[in-house]
């Protein structure tokens, strides 16, 4: 036997034992759809849902509500609707809190869910030592007395969004008895919940099995046994889903999106509640109103949603999207380059003389981030207008920001799931927030007395006058509303949220 | 008496390599932009807000004070506390370990056999086409990087032929019955073949990706080896023997020309667990590589110390291993 003929051979042989080996290792493909598989595109680190960063992090909060119970469900389109609590709201004066916890449910272990499971939550999470991040909000609130279901407590500073906050991060009811029995570590090893899905096996980094709960109070998930795999790589995504490895994936490039939904698969596309936008620090040549002005009027946001983002966003001229509560339609910051350019004359600056100043962003982080500040730079040199891409990692933004060091210009997207106003124009622009960095005092001074405004309307309204004065005074630049691609397997209907959060228990056979 | 000198030498300079590790992950990781208090900030966070969170996970104290508390930490076996997933760093680092070392070990065996099937094929078939065809394929298979292949056999054997599992570990369907995190060992061991082949199904593609330039360099500098062997005095004497080449080549040529290739394969086995990073993210395969890139992106710094250190002491100990072999096989350096 020659060497040639025993390599030839040789390699017949590994070929079909490889051959043999993966076609006995196949993964069983998408037939009937018993056991629903979710390619999610990120990791689930922690299983706690109030404490470190799992607990401020919008991409997995669809996870912990698969398993856990908010105090107040929230609907598709961000109204709040009775979950736990099935009533809820301020006594006339606004000196107390009521709430009426719901009758019947029990977390997954049987016992039942008592309103002493809810105050002992709100307690908790209001704990100075307890290390959730949002205890400056439920510090708010306190000295509940229990009677049957209803919790009354008292309001130690009034803070309007306290109930939407009950729907937003660490808003969760977690179970008292098991947690002191367990332990905190124990219960993230096998937490329960009082949600639609109970959790059956969790490897990190790796997927997360779920067995839906029988006794849960809600609509039962029509998909008795969930798996979502954990794959952060988009490419990987998408191969699981066309492979028929997996039924349901979100985050793809539109193009991918296109494509596949082109082709067997169904997609779905919908607003949903995070923005871009770019923060203007109040340096350098910021500080001066022609520049900011004329940098706003320079952008076309449709022409870069449309050619950019294949038409999946929505342009918007305030940070409010049109889900939120203080959006107002009649504050407009229209494209146009030829006002762009006078604002500028009048500062002296032209396409010869441009002003110059630098521009932060992110690159791969957000679909398209760098591409997109690519054409708003191209936008900005026709007017006078010269900006230099300074790419830097989405931890290097956070800690910039939080000490008021950003760039003149800096690319952001922001998510605000409960669509209030604090929680997207209020932080991002309030001067002493950690997160603003425009610092202008007029500003500051309009924004304070509505932290603790308790006549809603007066608030809303507030709100929208701040906006209009921001859009006036270009402090920051609103780009889009991000539309969420959702590709899913024939035979499925996903029913998207406007939080971003994909929910199995919204999916069903269609 | 050489090789003692020789091991308590290497093992002194392992330490102060470990020392200068731990030093310089520690303050670089500080040192570069991000910090994880402000990535955990929620929107409206005050300044008593961020120094309680601050004081809690204990970046309120002085770096030299972190650095003693860590490395008084490391001395007692703790390796502190991962901020994102709140569990002990050494038990997370040591449960990935397992799922990494398969990997790069199935990785290196591939190697060695498409790189040493591909250098006796060069050799049988020197100056012919069958040679030239294996120095382009060399050439290819090293400028192509690992995930470019991972990315083709992703489209390959998981979309148009799909034949391999595309993500992850093992298929979360299964009931794994195993006591430690070494699956695809265990599972022989207990002649569960079911869940060994499925282990072997998701780690085929991302396994031969890392061994593809592994194997180029392998075949590359056997064949070569073997080459110059084939021309010494007592190769020809074996063919003037009547011995056929193939004779000639495994039995006489074959033991001499390896011992570059094996000290070769030592040194590369670490940079085959270094390139794990990028293919395991690529593959959602749950080894250390792709908790380094979450740990990197979150700024987990205690984790991020945690990788590192295990990483150098993974470097470090081959890199011994490979000399004392080395010092073992060859009698000058054993004699000193």
């Amino acid at each position: 036997m020659t060497v040639t003929d025993f390599s030839r051979r040789g390699l017949l042989k590994l070929s079909a034992a490889t051959i043999a080996l993966a076609t006995t290792g196949l993964p069983a493909l998408a037939a009937g759809i018993d056991d629903l598989v979710i390619a999610n595109n990120v990791n689930l680190p922690s299983w706690n849902p109030t404490l470190g960063t799992s607990a401020v992090n919008p991409t997995i909060q669809g996870i912990y509500q698969s398993v856990f119970d908010m105090f107040i469900a929230q609907d598709t389109d961000l109204s709040q609707a009775p979950g736990i609590l099935t009533d809820w709201g301020w006594n006339a004066d606004q000196t107390k809190v009521e709430m009426t916890v719901r009758e019947g449910v029990t977390w997954h272990d049987g016992s039942p869910l008592t309103a002493e499971d809810v105050v002992w939550s709100l307690e908790r999470a209001a704990d100075p030592e307890g290390g959730n991040p949002i205890q400056f909000i439920w510090s708010t609130i306190g000295n509940f007395e229990v009677s049957g279901n209803q919790i009354t407590g008292d309001v130690l500073r009034f803070e309007p969004t306290i109930f939407k906050w009950m729907s937003f991060l660490t808003g969760y009811v977690l179970p008292k008895a098991y947690i002191e029995k367990n332990g905190q570590e124990g219960f993230e090893a096998a937490p329960i919940g009082s949600g639609p899905y109970m959790v059956e096996k969790y490897e990190r980094n790796a997927f997360i099995r779920l067995k839906a709960y029988d006794g849960y109070w809600g609509q039962a998930p029509e998909f008795k046994t969930v798996t979502i795999k954990f794959v952060t790589d988009a490419t990987a995504r998408v191969a699981e889903v066309e492979s028929g490895n997996a039924h349901v994936t979100l985050e793809m490039p539109s193009e991918e999106f296109d494509r596949l939904r082109a082709g067997s698969l169904v997609g779905v596309a919908q607003p949903i509640s995070d923005i871009g936008m770019i923060f203007f620090n109040d340096i350098d040549v910021m500080k001066d109103p022609n520049v900011r002005r004329a940098a706003v009027k320079a952008v076309n946001k449709q022409a870069i949603v449309d050619r950019l983002l294949s038409g999946y966003g929505v342009a918007i001229d305030t940070l409010q999207t049109p889900d939120y509560t203080a959006f107002d339609a009649s504050v407009t910051t229209p494209y146009d380059p030829e006002g762009a350019k006078e604002l500028l004359a009048a500062s002296g600056y032209s396409t010869d003389n441009p002003v110059r100043f630098t521009i932060q962003t992110t690159r791969g982080f957000k679909p398209k981030d760098y591409e997109v500040i690519q054409a708003i730079v191209g936008l900005w040199r026709k007017v006078g207008i010269e900006a230099e891409i300074e790419v830097y990692e989405i931890a290097k933004h956070y800690e910039l920001r939080a000490t008021d060091t950003l760039a003149p210009a800096a690319f952001y997207n922001w998510g605000n799931s409960i669509g209030d106003p604090t929680t997207s124009t209020g932080f991002a622009m309030f001067g002493p927030s950690p997160h603003s960095v425009w610092d202008g005092e007029d500003l500051v001074g309009m924004i304070a007395p509505l932290w603790g405004e308790a006549d809603e309307a007066k608030r809303i309204e507030g709100w929208k006058a701040v906006d209009r004065k921001i859009a006036d005074d270009a402090l920051v630049l609103p780009l889009f509303q991000y539309v969420q691609p959702i590709l899913h397997a024939p035979g499925i209907k996903v029913v998207p949220h406007a939080s971003g959060a994909l929910l199995p228990h919204l999916m069903t056979r269609s | 008496m050489t090789l003692i000198r020789i091991i308590l030498k290497r093992l002194l300079s392992m330490s102060i390599t470990l020392i200068g590790v731990a030093v310089i992950v520690f303050f670089i990781i500080r040192i570069v932009p991000g910090n994880p208090i402000a990535m955990m900030l929620p929107p409206g966070a005050g300044e008593e807000d961020i120094a309680r969170l601050k004081a809690l996970y204990g970046f309120d104290k002085t770096l030299p004070e972190q650095f003693l508390i860590w490395v008084r930490g490391i001395l007692g076996g703790d390796f502190g506390t991962s901020i994102t997933s709140r569990q002990p760093v050494m038990s997370l680092v040591l449960g990935r370990l397992p799922a990494t070392l398969e990997l790069s070990i199935m990785a290196l065996v591939m190697a060695v056999m498409i790189g040493g099937a591909l250098a006796l094929i060069g050799t049988r078939q020197r100056g012919g086409k069958a040679e030239a065809l294996i120095d382009v394929t060399n050439g290819v298979s090293l400028s192509v990087p690992d995930f470019l292949w991972g990315l083709l056999f992703i489209l390959l054997f998981g979309v148009l032929w799909p034949v391999f599992h595309i993500s992850g570990r093992v298929s979360p369907a299964l009931d794994l019955p195993f006591v430690t995190n070494f699956y695809l060992f265990e599972s022989l061991l207990r002649l569960r073949f079911d869940i060994w082949l499925d282990l072997v199904s998701h780690m085929f593609m991302p396994a031969l990706a890392l061994a593809i330039p592994l194997a180029a360099i392998i075949a590359q500098l056997l064949k070569q080896s073997l080459k110059e062997t084939m021309h010494l005095d007592y190769v020809t004497l074996a063919r003037t023997k009547g011995y056929s080449e193939n004779h000639v080549i495994l039995r006489e040529a074959l033991p001499n020309a390896i011992l570059p290739t094996l000290t070769l394969v030592g040194v590369q086995f670490t940079f085959l667990i270094g390139g794990t990073v990028i293919i395991e993210r690529l593959f959602s395969y749950e080894g250390l590589g792709n908790m380094a890139i979450d740990a990197v992106i979150n700024r987990d710094l205690p984790l991020i110390q945690g990788i590192v250190i295990l990483f150098a002491v993974i470097f470090t100990t081959v890199n011994l291993l490979v000399d004392l072999t080395y010092a073992l096989l060859n009698p000058r350096l054993r004699h000193g």
